[in-house]
């Protein structure tokens, strides 16, 4: 290792035992009650005097070139105010936001051509949301179609139309970087497994669309209230795409109901509900409907079509894996390539693999563009990594969990470099196995399997998967692609504020998001609970617009208990600098003898020598005479936490440094019936151990992990978006995308480990990706397991039960021919 | 909201309905193409119901009209005229005063970002007035009409069975696990 790394946080009393009182109890969320009398305060629970409401034309025809928008009869609609056009957008606003080739822009209304069925063309803006339906109802806009390109294959033919002339090609990015002797590997291999992978589209799909309320405001501010998450990472990249200077935007969070991805970095909504608003001068809301999310969101989610190796000795040994997939991101490569920077951040799985090949190519093809999705593309690899690890268990006679163990990277080989660059800081993966092992009784599955065929007729499959749930990127994924990156960004950061206020009340201010479905107020209120003695109940949060926001990324990444608690606990230090500072002078004792236990400043052993916080705090703010010379008033104290392990990719890019250094991990077990002749699966036991680190709070990442693995059944069985040959979109509703309901999703024991991480404060890790990184494994496993006597091999995602049924009548007719 | 009355081929005729919302009587001009969930989330600020898909799959809209969960996005307001509705409000509309079907999803982690809860929780009234027990099985039957994107369904099923238990706290206990847990020992709350 030639970086340092130094172990930054230590948190144990001298006998190694960690000393808490709050962090890993399991409590209520302190978010709850407003959720549960349905004052969420969502945003189209938003109500403002005078506000207008936006609805859109969507593109009906997957390519062409607008020839013309009619909107008379539109515009004769009493209570329509205006319709706005790409040519509005052309002439007075930049083009997006974007991390992708600035020869691939993009406007949040179709400007000259539309490139997906779907895309937005024309708003109507009315005085109700039914007016400006009935607008979009009226407008004629007419297309000359072009040819449709849809498969990813095909875009990439010479003679295939294409997306972007300017760009010059469909291919948007392409790169193959090689990392050890990967060619030596599978020369020395005594085994080489592959397969042809697809793992289809799906997404986030929150229950609560993306929306937006725009409003131009006092002194020329345009003042913008979405659910869009981390705002203030971007708005100033918003305010540019508006022409607007940086300081006369202002973002304000609305909590958001669910994101799973599909609201990080979600531009397109406020970009265009502010847009819309400087048009007309008034405040115009945009919430997408449920067809504008299916259609036109930010995030569709993977679409990989993989040709991928793995070298593999006679005894089972891991040697080498060879990775070439081509992803179809779609219209658009607004995001980048980021989603496979989080595949090479976990690329040989918890396998001491050595060495490694990952050739990518983005393509573009008239679809939805494509970006985060709870995984961001690493659960993808995740799946592929386990495929190609059950079929070389199955060709070697080895039992799924005695290949894995056998190749397990060992907790005493930690801090642990992967090929690529990225450290592992810590881990026990043979302890995570051994615990889910123990939750299930594989034998007693095993026995019944065979007994149930026999006996029975009946198809039980087992599945394994343990697979790895890296936490808190840091940006150098996003542009480590490029050998001249336009915009080499390193910062990662959280922030946060906390305020004693006279009457000894704790406040909290975050700065980059407001609630979206997981805790961010639960886990600040124990954080300061645990550093001040306070209830954690006591503790109110707020959190911070814009204009005030200091330094802020936002969830993702599973970046966010980790990254907040530091930033907590960083302004918690000073403040307790202050207090102890304050209270010190006036009981005239040194500071360094006293300490703050249970809310109250005391000196050390001498617990009757002290003050409460609320004296402490009316010194602070009304008695500045009384204070150490030099303070002054007021006891709020401010602290931003950058990532806390990351380096610089080497400049030949032979090593990607550290970028997503915070690695959990999990082991799940699945058996399943499946029933040949209808492709119909059964749940008959289902078991989940993750570690991610010290537990803040069981209950929620429970909730996590249950969320996941449900949000993980979806992608593996059920959901699909589909786009048909001739690039018509076929799921524009919950009619054909289908969530898994309560009867799909199989009741899970749960249990936990916690290797804490030596890098991070408490030694938490991420855990917010949860089920999704490993039940997509599980369930193709199990599937293959129940049928192995009709050679099924899941190679496609979702598997439906018609694909099943599909795969073994082929089968048999293929026996009947033998 | 407009409602004017617009002339010619407008499709917006008005007609004056009254419900019963929560407990008190309504009576209002409504435009009759608004659905049931908009006119009660836009006129009578009732934004608890909340509208996932407007094509009736995803159930975050359910109301109970009568008693019996429906979807307010597939319901015109002018369809209940004269009909009793209920919305999660009228369990409690207060954070700190939780009815004890609201308790249990505290309680359970029965919810995440609370999207979806409104409609969980009205549909747990419902099934748990009908009778008390339930095997966590039919229980995932029963609020499979309701989409929950981010809890996996697990603990709102601990949320529904821990709800059984406080109201019908005091009754005979018929199922091993259901010890009350405390709580309210009105079995019938907001009848
Ligand atoms: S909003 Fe009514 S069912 Fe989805
Ligand atoms: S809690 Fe988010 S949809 Fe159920």
């Amino acid at each position: 290792m030639t970086t340092d790394i130094t172990p930054a946080a230590v948190d144990a009393a001298p006998d190694g035992q960690p000393k808490r009182k709050w962090i890993g109890r399991s409590m209520k969320r302190v978010e709850d009650p407003r959720l549960l009398t349905g004052r969420g305060g969502f945003i189209a629970d938003q109500k403002i005097p005078g506000l207008l409401h936006a609805a859109i034309y969507r593109s009906p025809v997957p390519h062409g070139r607008i020839v013309s928008i009619d909107a008379t009869a539109a515009l004769a609609i009493p209570g329509v105010v205006a319709v706005v056009t790409g040519e509005d957008c052309k002439a007075k606003m930049n083009p997006c936001m974007n991390f992708g080739p600035t020869t691939i822009p993009q406007y949040p209304l179709a400007v000259d051509k539309v490139r997906y069925v779907g895309e937005a063309v024309v708003a109507v803006i009315a005085e109700s949301r039914y007016l400006a339906e009935d607008g979009v109802d009226a407008l004629k806009v007419e297309f000359e179609e072009l040819p449709p390109v849809v498969d990813p294959m095909k875009a990439l033919q010479e003679d295939a139309a294409l997306l972007h002339e300017e760009h010059g090609s469909n291919l948007a990015y392409e790169r193959t970087f090689t990392f050890g002797e990967v060619d030596d590997a599978f020369a020395q291999a005594d085994l080489v497994v592959s397969d042809t992978l697809h793992w289809g589209r799906s997404a986030g799909m929150p229950l609560e669309t993306t929306g937006a309320i725009a409003r131009p405001g006092l002194n020329g501010v345009l003042e913008i209230f979405c659910n869009s998450m981390n705002f203030s990472y971007f708005v100033w990249l918003i305010a540019t795409a508006l022409n607007v200077p940086s300081n006369r935007v202002t973002i304000s969070p609305v909590p958001a109901g669910g994101s799973f991805g599909s609201k990080f970095t979600a531009h397109k909504v406020p970009t265009l509900a502010g847009f819309l608003a400087l048009q007309v001068n008034r405040p115009v809301s945009y919430i997408e409907d449920r067809f504008d999310h299916i259609m036109n969101s930010d995030h569709h989610a993977s679409d990989r079509y993989y040709d991928a190796k793995l070298a593999v000795t006679s005894d089972g040994i891991l040697l080498g894996l060879d990775i070439d997939v081509v992803d179809d991101y779609g219209a658009y490569l607004q995001f980048g390539v980021g989603t496979h920077g989080n595949a090479l951040s976990q690329g040989v799985g918890p396998y001491r693999i050595k060495n490694l090949r990952y050739g990518l190519r983005a393509v573009l093809t008239n679809k939805c563009q494509q970006g985060a999705y709870r995984g961001f593309g690493s659960e993808v690899q995740n799946w592929v990594l386990e495929r190609l690890i059950d079929q070389a268990a199955e060709r070697l006679g080895m039992a799924p969990e005695e290949i894995r163990r056998k190749n397990f990277i060992q907790p005493d080989e930690f801090p642990y470099k992967i090929p690529g660059g990225n450290l592992y800081d810590s881990g026990d993966y043979p302890a995570v196995l051994d615990k889910a092992l123990s939750m299930i009784d594989l034998e007693h599955w095993r026995k019944e399997q065979k007994r149930l065929r026999e006996e029975e007729g009946r198809y039980i499959g087992i599945g394994l998967a343990t697979t790895q749930e890296r936490s808190v990127f840091s940006s150098t994924e996003f542009w480590y692609w490029f050998d001249e990156p336009a915009f080499p960004i390193t910062s990662s950061p959280e922030s946060a504020t906390i305020t004693v206020d006279p009457a000894g009340e704790f406040q909290v201010l975050l700065h980059s998001q407001a609630m979206w479905g997981n805790s961010p107020e639960t886990v600040a209120a124990m954080v300061v609970a645990e550093e001040f003695g306070v209830d954690p109940s006591t503790v109110n949060i707020r959190y911070a617009d814009s204009a005030h926001a200091l330094p802020g990324t936002g969830p993702g990444g599973s970046r966010f208990t980790v990254m907040v608690t530091g930033a907590i606990r960083g302004a918690a230090k000073k403040l307790q600098k202050k207090i102890i500072e304050i209270a010190a002078h006036t009981l005239e004792v040194p500071p360094e003898d006293m300490e703050i236990t249970d809310g109250r400043v005391q000196v050390k052993g001498a617990p009757e020598l002290g003050q409460s916080l609320a004296e402490v705090a009316l010194t602070a703010y009304f008695f500045a005479l009384n204070l150490p010379p030099g303070m002054t008033s007021g006891l709020e104290e401010a602290y931003t936490y950058d990532h806390p392990l990351t380096t610089l990719p080497s400049p030949d890019r032979s090593d990607l440094g550290i970028f997503y250094p915070i690695m959990g991990h999990n082991c799940h077990i699945a058996v399943m019936e499946v029933d040949p002749e209808t492709g119909m699966t059964t749940w008959l036991d289902y078991v989940a151990v993750h570690d991610a680190g010290t537990i803040v709070n069981p209950i929620t990442l429970g909730g996590h992990v249950t969320g996941g693995t449900a949000q993980g059944v979806g992608t593996a069985q059920l959901e699909e978006l589909v786009y048909d040959s001739d690039g018509q979109f076929k799921s524009s509703s919950f009619w054909e995308y289908l969530v898994p309901s309560a009867t799909e999703v199989p009741p899970m024991k749960l249990g936990h480990v916690e290797t804490p991480s030596p890098y991070t404060e408490f030694g938490i890790k991420g855990g917010g990706e949860g089920g999704r990184m490993a039940t997509p494994a599980v369930i193709s496993a199990a599937i293959d397991d129940a049928l192995r006597e009709y050679g099924m091999r899941v190679r496609n995602l979702p598997v439906r039960p018609a694909d099943i049924v599909a795969a073994v009548q082929a089968a048999r007719q293929e026996q009947k021919a033998d | 909201m407009t409602t004017q009355a617009h002339m010619g081929a407008d499709p917006t005729v008005q007609r004056v309905i009254t419900a019963r919302i929560n407990g008190r009587d309504v009576t209002r001009a409504v435009d009759t193409r608004t659905t049931l969930a908009d006119w009660l989330r836009d006129e009578l600020d009732l934004v608890s119901v909340h509208l996932g898909c407007e094509h009736g799959v995803c159930g975050a809209c359910t109301v109970l009209l009568d008693g019996q969960s429906v979807r307010a996005c597939l319901l015109l307001a002018v369809q209940a005229d004269g009909h009793d509705v209920e919305t999660v409000e009228s369990l409690s509309g207060d954070p700190n005063d939780l009815h004890p079907i609201q308790q249990a999803f505290h309680e359970e982690h029965g919810l995440q970002c609370g999207f979806c809860t409104p409609a969980m929780v009205l549909r747990t009234k419902e099934i748990l007035e009908e009778r008390r027990e339930r095997t966590d099985e039919e229980v995932r039957q029963e609020i499979s009409g309701i989409l929950c994107r981010c809890t996996g369904y697990q603990n709102i099923v601990n949320a529904v069975q821990c709800a059984a238990r406080k109201l019908y706290a005091g009754s005979p206990a018929p199922i091993a696990s259901g010890t009350g847990t405390g709580g309210s020992t009105d079995p019938h709350p907001g009848a």
